[in-house]
């Protein structure tokens, strides 16, 4: 994402998507975006918020306060258990934005109680990269992206 | 959602605050999931025991508190009453008798006791182990069930042909107050057809082979329905419960087909059921190295812990562990523990082979395993395990390394404290 270090800094572009609604309200924060999907019991750590699978993409970085965007969930039944106790500890994502709807991710995004969004009219991790501005809106089933500056190589 | 008046009156609060909340829950669980309805259960297997740490504090308030907060997501503390469903406890944090060995605080396996003892008198059956199949919850084909554990789940569905989604400490708890899960993915028929042809062009026979299979499948389709073809000997419950659980840990499987095997597949062509083949997977020697090596992550041989029974063994595998280790004494730089569910290791005290293995120096343990309690011999640095599942979740989830292979491997590995297992 660099191809464009050259060219001098420009105003934010903003995009906007319309999806459905999975846990409603409206939350806005920095986006942390993986391509891998992601386990909640032993993927987790619900202390920290951080992911700690190995070979995970985002192993060591944590979603606490980010809006998490992801392609969906994987691995055990504890998945909501283990988001759920995020909450209790306050490590939980602020939303979160997924592609894939399973039972797991379902019931995790109810109990981590944050506004979460699927079925975006666009692929949100064709558009949305780590560090974008990211505002959920739930409730009317919007998001919104600002990108984030690139003016040179990161 | 469209909901009888029965459960109306559950949501309404005229069956008491419990009921109340649980079918809040599935209301906004079944909506987040764009369900229709919710369908009956009476077959619920989930995780309401108070055993781990983070608990405390919650199981200070009580237990009501506990099954409030952990398995109904209800702000308010609900009064818990008798389950509805038929309810089991799958696996725990600790084993009731042998907790000291675990290295588990007393007070916190006195928790356990007491949230078992709650939770017992109002209809949860204490089987404690991941694996309900082998100890007397078999459900039959096209029961609609409310299972957690994701190597059970797959279970359930290939191989039992009964039906369930994998579900979460929360849906379950509220299944079981209420008799109801949102009727959605693999209850629905249509979802459960195959959707990837497995093209198996090596040999696969033993659990550490089917586990290699797994492993590899489950990264590859995630959670998708593979339908495998290939030359094996018919595959029996300890070979597809080792295959379901390494399946499910790389990836999310939840149902596949194996043509003459699994109950609704009698035939290629109904494991499909008309869907069209999205893809099809080779797997050969190169896919069966590439999982081998996925999962073992050691580089020092030199073994300090030997775990067997991930998913629980069956009284056949704690009788061939107890064989491999008759005679023989454990290397005194290894611990071994061989895991079991309680009401086989009766079983097994019964017929003498629990006193083969602590002969030899190792531990039976029931209830619990090492992933899900945190909790391994102190020191431990490496282990060997015949388990991908295990192999997969113990690096991330305490930091060890570890070795992958078969059973007779690791009894070696825990008579030589040496690890000299590798890919024939």
């Amino acid at each position: 994402m660099s191809a464009d270090g050259s060219s001098p800094p420009a105003a934010p572009v903003t995009i906007v998507l319309r999806g459905r609604k999975v846990v409603g309200g409206c939350a806005e924060g920095e986006a942390l975006v993986t391509r891998d999907t992601i386990s909640g019991w032993g993927g987790i750590n619900e202390r920290d918020g951080t992911v700690i699978e190995r070979r995970h993409e985002l192993r060591g970085q944590s979603f606490k306060d980010r809006i998490l965007v992801f392609p969906g969930a994987k691995g055990s039944s504890g998945w909501s258990a283990y988001f759920h106790m995020a909450r209790l500890n306050g490590v939980a994502p602020k939303a979160m934005i997924f592609n894939k709807m399973t039972t797991k991710i379902a019931l995790g995004a109810v109990v981590a109680r944050a506004p979460a969004m699927t079925e975006l009219e666009q692929d949100p991790l064709a558009i949305i990269e780590t560090g974008d501005w990211v505002k959920v809106d739930a409730d009317n089933g919007v998001v919104e992206i600002t990108k984030r500056p690139r003016g040179g190589p990161s | 959602m469209k909901l009888t008046d029965h459960e109306k009156s559950m949501l309404d609060g005229a069956q008491g605050r419990a009921k109340a909340r649980a079918m809040d829950l599935l209301v906004r669980y079944g909506e987040a999931l764009g369900a229709e309805r919710l369908i009956e259960t009476n077959n619920v297997a989930g995780a309401f025991n108070a055993s781990t740490p983070s608990v405390r504090e919650l199981a200070r308030k009580g237990f009501d508190a506990v099954y409030s907060e952990l398995n109904l997501d209800s702000p308010e503390v609900v009064e818990v009453p008798r389950m509805v469903a038929n309810t089991c406890q799958l696996i725990t944090g600790i084993d009731n008798e042998q907790w000291r060995v675990q290295g588990i605080p007393d007070d916190l396996a006195d928790q356990q006791k007491r949230a078992e003892k709650y939770f017992g008198a109002r209809g949860i059956n204490m089987f404690a182990t991941c694996t309900p199949y082998q100890v007397g919850n078999v459900p039959v084909k096209g029961e609609h069930c409310a299972w957690m554990e994701s190597s059970a789940v797959v279970y359930c569905n290939a191989v039992l042909g009964a039906r369930t989604n994998t579900e979460g400490k929360e849906s379950t708890g509220a299944a079981a107050l209420t008799g109801r899960i949102p009727y959605w993915g693999y209850h629905i028929p249509e979802n459960r057809r195959g959707t990837h042809l497995v093209d198996v062009g090596i040999e696969v026979d033993d659990i550490m082979e089917w586990g290699l299979l797994g492993y590899y499948l489950g990264e590859i389709v995630d959670d998708e329905i593979p339908v495998l073809t290939g030359s094996w000997r018919s595959p029996n419950l300890i070979k597809l419960k080792h295959f379901g659980a390494a399946a499910a840990s790389s990836g999310g499987v939840e149902m596949y087909h194996i043509p003459d095997v699994t109950p609704e597949a009698r035939s290629l062509e109904q494991a499909f059921g008309g869907n069209r083949i999205r893809a099809t997977v080779r797997y050969g020697a190169a896919e069966r190295r590439i999982a081998y090596e996925n999962l073992n992550c050691a580089t020092d041989r030199n073994v300090d812990f030997v775990m067997l029974g991930c998913p629980h063994n069956s009284i056949d595998q704690v009788w061939l562990i107890a064989s491999l280790l008759e005679g023989r004494k454990l290397s005194p730089n290894t611990e071994l523990w061989v895991h079991t569910p309680r009401a086989l290791r009766e079983v097994a005290d019964r017929n003498g082979y629990t006193r083969m293995i602590t002969d030899a120096g190792g531990f039976v343990m029931s209830d619990t395993c090492p992933a899900i309690s945190r909790h391994m011999p102190k020191g431990t640095k490496v282990v060997a395990t015949d388990s991908a599942k295990q192999a997969h979740y113990l690096p991330a989830i305490t930091g060890v390394s570890t070795w992958f292979g078969s059973v007779q491997e690791c009894v070696e590995a825990a008579i030589t404290g040496r690890w000299n297992g590798g890919l024939q």
